[in-house]
C-alpha cells in the first residue's frame, strides 16, 4: 500500500540557503510522525511542504502514490493544520470550527453539527457561542484543533501546537490529543522541539537538524539509538564522550574513555565510538556502595563538579575519568549531601550505554514503521 | 460674531425652504464624491493588499510613493489631470474636462493613495501568520483575501472615511477641472470659494455648514457601520 504522504529528495532554499534537505519521507495512513528538532532547523518549513503551501525547489511529493503537481487547492482540502498560535477569526467559537467545512462549502446545518460534535470531543462544546476572542489560550487552542478536526483531513499538521500554552494546560491537551489520535487512528505530523511531546504522541521520530533529516525511525529506537552526536544530544543524551572499543566479547563491548573501561552492549561498531548516557539511566549513590551488589556493570567512583536544578530534579555532573551527568530527585540529593567536590558512585547499566561511531553519520533512511 | 449666526440662520433658512440651487449642489456633491470614493476603493483596497501580502520588485519604492501619495497637494493632481484632459492633452478626446466626471476623477486620484496605503497597513497589521492559517484550513487564494480583508474591516472602514473626507473637502482640483460652472460642476467647496470671493459671507457660511453637517452625517453613518463590524 502506497504512503499517505511521501517525500523524495525534497529541498528547500532561502535567499540561496539550504533550509530543507529530506531525501527520503513516508506517511503510513494511521501513523503519528513527530518531527523533532531545534528551533531554526526547518520543521515548520517541512510541514508546509507536507501541506502543500510551499513548493520544493528540487524533488517530488505525492499524496497516496500520486505525485502533487499543477493546482493544488484539491490536495490542499484533504490536510488541515494548526499553528503553534490558535489564530482565531472573529466570530464565535462555533463559527471558527466551521471556518474550514465553510470554505469547502459544506452546506449550514451540516458544519454547523460538525462544529458541534468537535466542540464536544475537544470538551469546549460549552464555549460554542463565545466570541473567539475572549477565549483563554488553552481554551482557543482547543477550538484551533477542533476546527482542524472538524475537517476529517486525510493528514492532520500540528506545528508545535502546545508551545504557547502554560503547564497545566499543555499537560491536559496533550492527554486528550493523545487519547483522540489513538482512537480516531488520525494521521497526524507533530512538529515539536520538546522531547516529551514526541515521546508521547510519536509512532515514528524524524531528527531534524540544520534543515536536514538526521534520523527517522520508531521513536523508541531513536531516543535510544540515536544516529549521531547531535542527535544524541538533542534526544537527552547529556553524556557523550569520546572512546575506543577494545574488546567485544559475548555480546559486551569494552571501551576506553580516558582512563576508564566502560562496559557497553554490543553494537556493530569498532575503533574510535562516542559513548552516549541519558542522565536518567546513571544512579548516584555513597562510594562505600562499591562494595555491595549491584546488577549494573559499570559503577565509577566520581567527583561532583557542579548541581543544578532541572525542574523538579537536580542535574549532577561528575568527573569520573570523563564528564558525566546524572538526573536525581532532590529527596536523593539531600540524602547523599550532593554538592561540589563530594565523591559518589555512579552506576549505569552495559544496556544504557549506547555506541556511536566516531565519524559522520550515513544519511538517513526511511525505517517506516 | 455675527457674521456666523448669520451665515448659521441663512443656511437653516435654505434647506428649511428647500433652495433648489442649494440642494442641488448638495446633491452633486454628494454623488461625485461618493463616486469618487468608490474608484479610489476599487483600486486603492487590491493595491494595498498587493502591497501588504505580495514580495515583487520596486515594492518598497511603491510603498514610499503610496505613502508620499497620502499628502499629495490637490493643486498638482488638479494640474496634471488638467493637462492630461486638456483637449490637446492625451485624453483630450474624450472630452471629460469641466464635467462632473473629472472632477470624480481628480478626487479619486487624491483619494487612493489614503485607502491603497490605509488599506495596507490594516492588513499588515494582522498576525503575520494568519494568511498561513487560513489557506492551511484549505481557503483558496481568493478566499483567503476576502477572509483577511474581513480581519481588518475596521481599518478598512477607517480608510473608508478617510477616502470620503479627502474627496469631499478637497477645493483646488474640483476647480481645476470642473471650473465651477453653475448647474453642472458646482459643488459645496467650489461654491464656498465662489461665494467667499464675492463677499458673501452668508451664503458661503451656510454652504460651509450644509457641507460640515454632510461630512458629519456620512461620517456617522459609516462609523456606526464600524462599530457594528466590532460587535459582530
Amino acid at each position: 500500500m502506497s504512503a499517505r504522504l511521501s517525500l523524495r529528495d525534497v529541498t528547500v532554499r532561502r535567499g540561496g540557503r539550504l533550509v530543507l534537505d529530506v531525501p527520503v519521507l513516508d506517511l503510513a495512513a494511521g501513523e503519528v510522525l513527530a518531527v523533532l528538532g531545534p528551533n531554526g532547523a526547518g520543521k515548520s518549513t517541512l510541514l508546509q511542504v507536507m501541506a502543500l503551501l510551499e513548493r520544493p525547489v528540487t524533488g517530488t511529493v505525492a499524496v497516496d502514490g500520486v505525485r502533487v503537481r499543477g493546482p493544488v487547492l484539491a490536495l490542499r482540502r484533504r490536510m488541515a493544520m494548526v499553528l503553534q498560535e490558535p489564530l482565531l477569526l472573529d466570530g464565535s467559537v462555533r463559527d471558527n470550527v466551521a471556518l474550514g467545512l465553510r470554505l469547502r462549502g459544506v452546506p449550514r446545518g451540516e458544519r454547523q453539527r460538525r462544529a458541534d460534535r468537535w466542540l464536544e470531543r475537544l470538551g469546549i462544546a460549552h464555549l460554542a457561542a463565545r466570541p473567539a476572542h475572549t477565549l483563554s489560550g488553552g481554551e482557543a487552542q482547543r477550538a484551533a484543533l477542533a476546527r482542524a478536526l472538524a475537517l476529517e483531513p486525510d493528514v492532520l499538521l500540528l506545528d508545535e501546537p502546545f508551545s504557547g500554552l502554560d503547564a497545566p494546560a499543555r499537560a491536559r491537551l496533550i492527554a486528550d490529543l493523545a487519547a483522540l489520535l489513538r482512537e480516531t487512528g488520525q494521521t497526524a505530523v507533530l512538529v515539536t522541539h520538546d522531547r516529551d511531546e514526541a515521546l508521547r504522541l510519536g509512532d515514528r521520530v524524524a531528527v531534524l537538524i540544520g534543515g536536514r533529516l538526521r534520523q527517522l525511525g520508531p521513536t523508541a529506537e531513536v531516543f535510544s539509538h540515536p544516529a549521531d552526536p547531535e542527535v544524541a544530544a538533542f534526544v537527552g543524551m547529556e553524556t557523550v564522550v569520546p572512546g575506543r572499543v577494545e574488546e567485544t566479547n559475548e555480546g559486551l563491548a569494552r571501551v576506553r574513555v580516558g582512563s576508564v573501561l566502560v562496559e557497553a552492549a554490543a553494537a556493530p561498531v569498532d575503533g574510535a565510538v562516542l559513548l552516549c548516557l541519558r542522565p536518567e539511566d546513571v544512579v548516584l549513590a555513597p562510594p562505600a556502595a562499591a562494595e555491595g551488589p549491584s546488577s549494573a556493570r559499570n559503577r565509577l567512583v566520581g567527583r561532583v563538579t557542579a548541581v543544578t536544578p532541572a525542574g523538579a530534579l537536580e542535574r549532577v555532573e561528575l568527573d569520573c575519568g570523563f564528564p558525566l551527568v546524572a538526573l536525581i530527585t532532590r529527596h536523593s540529593a539531600e540524602e547523599l549531601d550532593v554538592r561540589p567536590g563530594v565523591q559518589l558512585l555512579a552506576t549505569f547499566k552495559a544496556s544504557a550505554a549506547h555506541l556511536i561511531p566516531a565519524r559522520p553519520a550515513p544519511p538517513a533512511t526511511n525505517a517506516a514503521g | 460674531m455675527d457674521l456666523l449666526w448669520d451665515g448659521a440662520r441663512q443656511a437653516l433658512l435654505l434647506l428649511l425652504h428647500g433652495d433648489r440651487e442649494v440642494i442641488a449642489i448638495t446633491l452633486r456633491s454628494l454623488a461625485v464624491s461618493a463616486a469618487a470614493t468608490l474608484l479610489s476603493l476599487a483600486f486603492g483596497v487590491p493595491l494595498g493588499m498587493a502591497l501588504a501580502l505580495a514580495r515583487f520588485p520596486g515594492r518598497g519604492l511603491l510603498l514610499a510613493l503610496v505613502n508620499t501619495g497620502m499628502g499629495m497637494p490637490p493643486v498638482v493632481v488638479g494640474l496634471v489631470i488638467a493637462l492630461l484632459l486638456w483637449r490637446s492633452g492625451p485624453l483630450g478626446a474624450l472630452g471629460l474636462l469641466y464635467t462632473p466626471m473629472a472632477m470624480v476623477l481628480a478626487q479619486a486620484v487624491l483619494a487612493f493613495p489614503l485607502v491603497a496605503g490605509l488599506t495596507a497597513g490594516a492588513v499588515q497589521s494582522l498576525p503575520p501568520r494568519l494568511r498561513l492559517q487560513i489557506l492551511a484550513l484549505g481557503a483558496s487564494r481568493l478566499q483567503m483575501l476576502w477572509l483577511l480583508a474581513r480581519e481588518a474591516r475596521l481599518l478598512l472602514l477607517a480608510a473608508l472615511i478617510a477616502a470620503f473626507g479627502a474627496a469631499i473637502s478637497e477645493v483646488g482640483a474640483s476647480l481645476q477641472v470642473g471650473g465651477n460652472i453653475k448647474g453642472e460642476t458646482r459643488v459645496l467647496t467650489t461654491a464656498i470659494v465662489l461665494e467667499t470671493g464675492k463677499g458673501n459671507f452668508e451664503l458661503a457660511m451656510a454652504l460651509a455648514l450644509i457641507l460640515l453637517l454632510l461630512v458629519f452625517t456620512v461620517t456617522v453613518l459609516f462609523t456606526a457601520l464600524q462599530q457594528r463590524a466590532r460587535r459582530a
